[in-house]
């Protein structure tokens, strides 16, 4: 009897029927391909954080040079080579964002050392503040730290240079977002041509085959075989020095490297069924290359121009070093780090910031191009 | 199966010559001539390499023939012909692919993978009319209409295959080439997609040419079977009369290779082979129609050995 009771009993059931459609109904609503990807990117938090450090270069580039009154190209000979000074960080002694110069001098007596003080800060000695660390013993020298308040020294209490000055008493906050400015510019034209140009050239190139190919392959060729040093030489001859020489020796042949991926795997794909098959249902060429062709390259056209814009970048920083680049007072980043690097040791904010946010730039490029060559490939989703 | 005897594609001395290098030129299809009727399907046969798939896709004016003609309805394919004349000819002959995992472009939706046919012939007015399409194409084919917004490799091989029927179907073909559809997919996955096939070709009344090398497939859906061998057709015939009275000696040796689940007959089972040296050099082999529907590929001296052959 016990027994019964653990029965099942059939009454007590009700068999939920599934159809074959709610089994393969999706419970995700629909997204299209670009929300699909969007979604995607969010989850990898290197390519965001990439993104917004891109957006805050990005931002400040284009607002940072009126965020005070000094201007790119104003200089002062009262002010060179003032360091930083930020308002309301200027009491922090250890950011050395106080507007101070710190040194250790040694010798023979603290008297002797405060003489030669006046005479390494070119100061008056009410600006200098010492702090003995060791007295003059007969065995040691005398160790004296001073810190001298530039500001006060020349008379400038009242302002605030947030990166510093250069040795021409510029401002260097304005100088570098201009520079930046210059550098965005430059990342963006290489990154346009590379897409434009390269990708354009290296699909038709491979689409049409044949004669087509051979021809644009032996333009690409000659093309190649000219330094980019020589282009801009001679695009020199004819125009001044400057950004627009620049843009155009990158516009002959910043492309070169994009547009040989894209035929490489344009050839590959061009035979796949996929393509034959929209062939037989009369799509047009453009219509292949645009839909189907394009698309499968995109990771590739992605990570090839995030290569090539610190390329660019680069290419024009030493264009700037060697003369053949922007012409002062304009600045780039390149030009800035190159100016700061020669006197690195004595003046080491002056290389310090231009150079962090090249880096920056750099580093967010490729962390976002990383992420965004996962987002866009459907394969990844989950 | 019902047949009229109306042709619906005539193929007149085909050649498709492929240049390889400066002195080579590779004849992979050499001279096919030979016809289709509304409604059958026909079989083509042959090992790899003769030429099945060029035949094919030359026949669909994927590649530019050499030599010879393709008439559809009367009408030449590789004359010259303006872009909308092209486009009626893409929507009456379509054409499903061999590979599954090749013929669907991974990055497209499964949607616009099917209606991309639709797109370019600008058969449907606005979005909602194209996924309606879509879905009752997917439901015709034995998919459901939920797979549409599934991107192509969340699907198994059969059902790719079954997408790529689709994609063929949207455009409402007449005549539709299937370029070994079932090879690439595993034995009881061919079965449905073979089944499919045939339903399709009873519910709307299509024309297929059906190329593979898998002879008990061929069997099964054709109705008549062309054999070939080296660029050229060997031997045509009704799929029951080639079955029973295999003429030309490679398709006897293509079908003393077949093995069947049967230990008695496998035990005894001879493989004939093939040495083309045997044949009579004495003139050009011509293609010549031995009895009603049966064609062969021989020299006058051969023909007279066949007949007694044939009895």
């Amino acid at each position: 009897m016990a027994n019964e009771e653990h029965k099942y009993n059939k009454d007590r059931f009700e068999p939920i029927e599934i159809s074959e459609e709610k089994g393969e109904e999706l419970s995700r609503p629909q997204l299209s391909y670009l929300q699909d990807s969007w979604i995607r990117l969010k989850k990898n938090k290197g390519a965001i954080i990439g993104l917004l450090i891109l957006l805050f270069i990005g931002f400040m580039a284009i607002f940072g040079p009126y965020m005070n009154n000094y201007t790119f190209k104003e200089q002062d000979s009262n002010i060179t080579n003032v360091p930083p000074r930020v308002q309301g960080l200027e009491n922090i002694s250890w950011l050395g964002l106080d507007g101070k110069e710190t040194e250790v001098l040694e010798g023979e007596s603290v008297e002797a050392l405060k003489e030669k003080a006046l005479y390494v800060f070119e100061t008056e000695p009410e600006f200098i503040e010492s702090k003995v660390i060791q007295e003059a013993t007969e065995d040691e020298m005398a160790k004296v730290e001073f810190t001298n308040d530039i500001y006060a020294a020349r008379g400038i209490q009242d302002e605030y240079y947030w990166f510093g000055t250069d040795q021409l008493g510029r401002d260097l906050w304005t100088r570098t977002w201009s520079g930046t400015r210059i550098s965005l510019y430059i990342a963006i034209l290489a990154a346009t041509i590379d897409m434009v140009i390269g990708v354009i050239y290296g699909g038709v190139s491979a689409y049409y085959g044949g004669r087509v190919d051979n021809y644009m392959q032996r333009i690409v060729e000659i093309l190649v075989g000219i330094p980019n040093l020589v282009v801009v030489i001679l695009m020199i001859l004819v125009l001044e020095p400057g950004i627009l020489s620049i843009t155009i020796a990158l516009t002959i042949t910043g492309w070169i490297g994009m547009a040989r991926v894209i035929r490489g795997n344009v050839l590959k794909l061009k035979n796949q069924e996929f393509v034959l098959a929209s062939r037989t249902l009369g799509s047009s060429d453009s219509r292949i290359l645009m839909k189907h062709l394009v698309p499968n390259v995109t990771g590739l056209i992605i990570i090839n121009t995030m290569f090539t814009i610190p390329g660019a970048i680069f290419f024009e920083a030493f264009l700037s070093f060697i003369g053949l680049g922007l012409q002062p007072p304009l600045a780039s980043l390149g030009t800035l780090i190159d100016d700061a690097f020669k006197s690195f040791q004595i003046y080491p904010y002056m290389l310090v910031f231009p150079s962090v946010i090249i880096s920056l730039i750099m580093v967010a490029f490729n962390v976002l191009a990383d992420g965004l060559r996962d987002a866009l490939d459907p394969k990844m989703r989950e | 199966m019902s047949q009229s005897q109306e042709k619906l594609l005539e193929i007149k001395g085909l050649k498709q010559h492929f240049q390889s290098g400066r002195n080579n030129v590779v004849k992979a299809v050499d001279g096919l001539t030979f016809d289709i009727y509304k409604g059958e399907t026909f079989g083509l046969v042959g090992e790899s390499g003769c030429g099945k798939s060029t035949t094919g896709r030359t026949i669909i004016r994927l590649y530019d023939a050499t030599d010879g003609e393709v008439l559809f309805d009367g009408e030449n394919v590789h004359g010259k012909k303006n872009k909308s004349e092209m486009k009626k000819f893409n929507r009456k002959m379509q054409m499903i692919f061999q590979d599954p995992y090749a013929s669907l472009n991974p990055r497209m939706k499964v949607m616009d993978t099917i209606a991309e046919g639709l797109d370019i012939h600008g058969l449907v007015k606005d979005q909602k009319e194209r996924q309606k399409k879509v879905e009752d194409l997917l439901e015709t084919v034995g998919l459901n209409k939920e797979h549409a917004n599934r991107y192509p490799h969340e699907f198994s091989g059969g059902q790719r295959q079954r997408i790529g029927i689709a994609r063929a179907l949207a455009v409402d073909p007449d005549f539709i080439i299937a370029d070994e559809p079932i090879s690439a997919l595993d034995v009881s996955i061919q079965a449905q997609v073979v089944n499919l096939m045939r339903k399709l070709q009873r519910e709307q009344g299509l024309t297929y040419l059906f190329i593979a090398h898998d002879l008990s497939m061929v069997k099964y859906i054709s109705d008549r079977i062309g054999v070939m061998y080296f660029g050229k057709l060997v031997e045509l015939a009704d799929s029951d009369e080639l079955y029973k009275n295999p003429l030309h000696p490679y398709t006897q040796s293509l079908l003393s290779a077949i093995p069947l689940p049967d230990p008695d007959y496998e035990r005894n089972r001879q493989r004939k082979n093939y040495d083309p040296t045997q044949h009579d050099t004495s003139e050009e082999p011509e293609f010549r129609e031995i009895k009603p529907g049966h064609w062969i590929l021989c020299t006058t001296k051969e023909l007279e050995q066949y007949k007694k052959q044939l009895k």
